[in-house]
């Protein structure tokens, strides 16, 4: 998977690694933005108030 | 050299499974890394600025100190505490210090008591229908313990004598931390004016704060009360313990 990607990624090794980075950097943004404020909301440690 | 293979690389599955497998594995651990620190910091430091904006809008241009005309040794009574009327749902309305929780501690206090809407963003809810600051009977709120900036999440450490204050439009209310309570998520009790004893008149100014207990739980509410001890109107200046957190920029 990993290495199939490695294999698509044009140019020499730096800028296969920069590439790499790059695209993390992007993953993570998106999951911190919109993915795990999403998966949190089903994340039940947080009831704070007493009611029926 | 080995010669290099004819074609394209043949991708195994086990490898493809193995491979997602570590990557599920680092996602839970950003995943919590995420809820746990960054999130919570980002969202705590957005509470904080927010609460120094509310503060300075709630001061108004009312000078920070008293005017120097009594000698600071005598206690001045400003009388029966000035009680505002509960806004609309979410709107933030006091500010809340304890220096307990750290001298930058200051937190607004929204109406209402919903998740997404208060819980998760300002932080510390007033729960509707019971009394506003300096009331006779119970000024109850709620608020995160674990992650969303948990503006309670020292609510544990509380020592008798602590003082929590909190500031409203008219006045600055300082509350005398006397105890902790541990109930069950039902335990609407601690919401009556008389904490736990319904049916009877109030006579005290009581402070509730509810969290969830253990953290990280939810299956109990851990409670601290606390009792008024003292106010002061908006004009007299903010108390001497708070002054500094008070004049903070936003």
């Amino acid at each position: 998977m990993y290495g199939a990607l490695w294999r698509v990624l044009p140019g020499p090794v730096w800028v296969r690694v920069l590439l790499m980075i790059a695209l993390f950097l992007v993953i993570l943004t998106v999951l911190v933005l919109f993915v795990f404020p999403w998966l949190n909301t089903f994340v039940n440690v947080n009831d704070v108030t007493v009611g029926t | 050299m080995v010669p290099a293979a004819s074609g394209p690389r043949r991708v195994s599955v086990v490898g493809v499974i193995g491979e997602l497998l570590i990557t599920g594995g680092v996602l839970v651990f950003l995943f919590l890394g995420w809820q746990l620190w960054l999130n919570d910091l980002v969202v705590g430091a957005g509470q904080n600025s927010a609460g120094v904006t509310l503060s300075h809008n709630l001061r108004g241009s009312a000078p920070l100190h008293a005017p120097a005309t009594a000698p600071p040794t005598t206690k001045i009574s400003f009388g029966d505490p000035v009680v505002a009327v509960a806004p609309g749902d979410a709107i933030q309305f006091a500010v809340m210090y304890v220096p307990r929780f750290g001298s930058d501690y200051a937190r607004p206090i929204s109406e209402g008591v919903g998740t997404t809407k208060v819980l998760n963003k300002n932080g510390i809810g007033h729960y509707p229908g019971t009394q506003m600051p300096g009331a006779v009977g119970n000024f109850a709120v709620a608020a995160h313990r674990t992650t969303y900036g948990a503006p309670f999440k020292p609510l544990a450490t509380l020592q008798i004598g602590d003082k929590i204050y909190v500031q409203t439009k008219d006045g600055y209310f300082t509350y005398d931390f006397r105890g902790l309570e541990y109930v069950k998520p039902t335990g609407v009790g601690v919401l009556e004016p008389v904490p736990e004893f319904p049916g009877v008149p109030a006579t005290d100014r009581v402070l509730t704060m509810t969290s969830c207990n253990p953290m990280f739980s939810a299956q109990e509410r851990i409670i601290a009360y606390a009792v008024l001890e003292s106010w002061q109107p908006t004009s007299a200046g903010a108390p001497a313990a708070i002054s500094a957190t008070v004049a903070a920029k936003g």
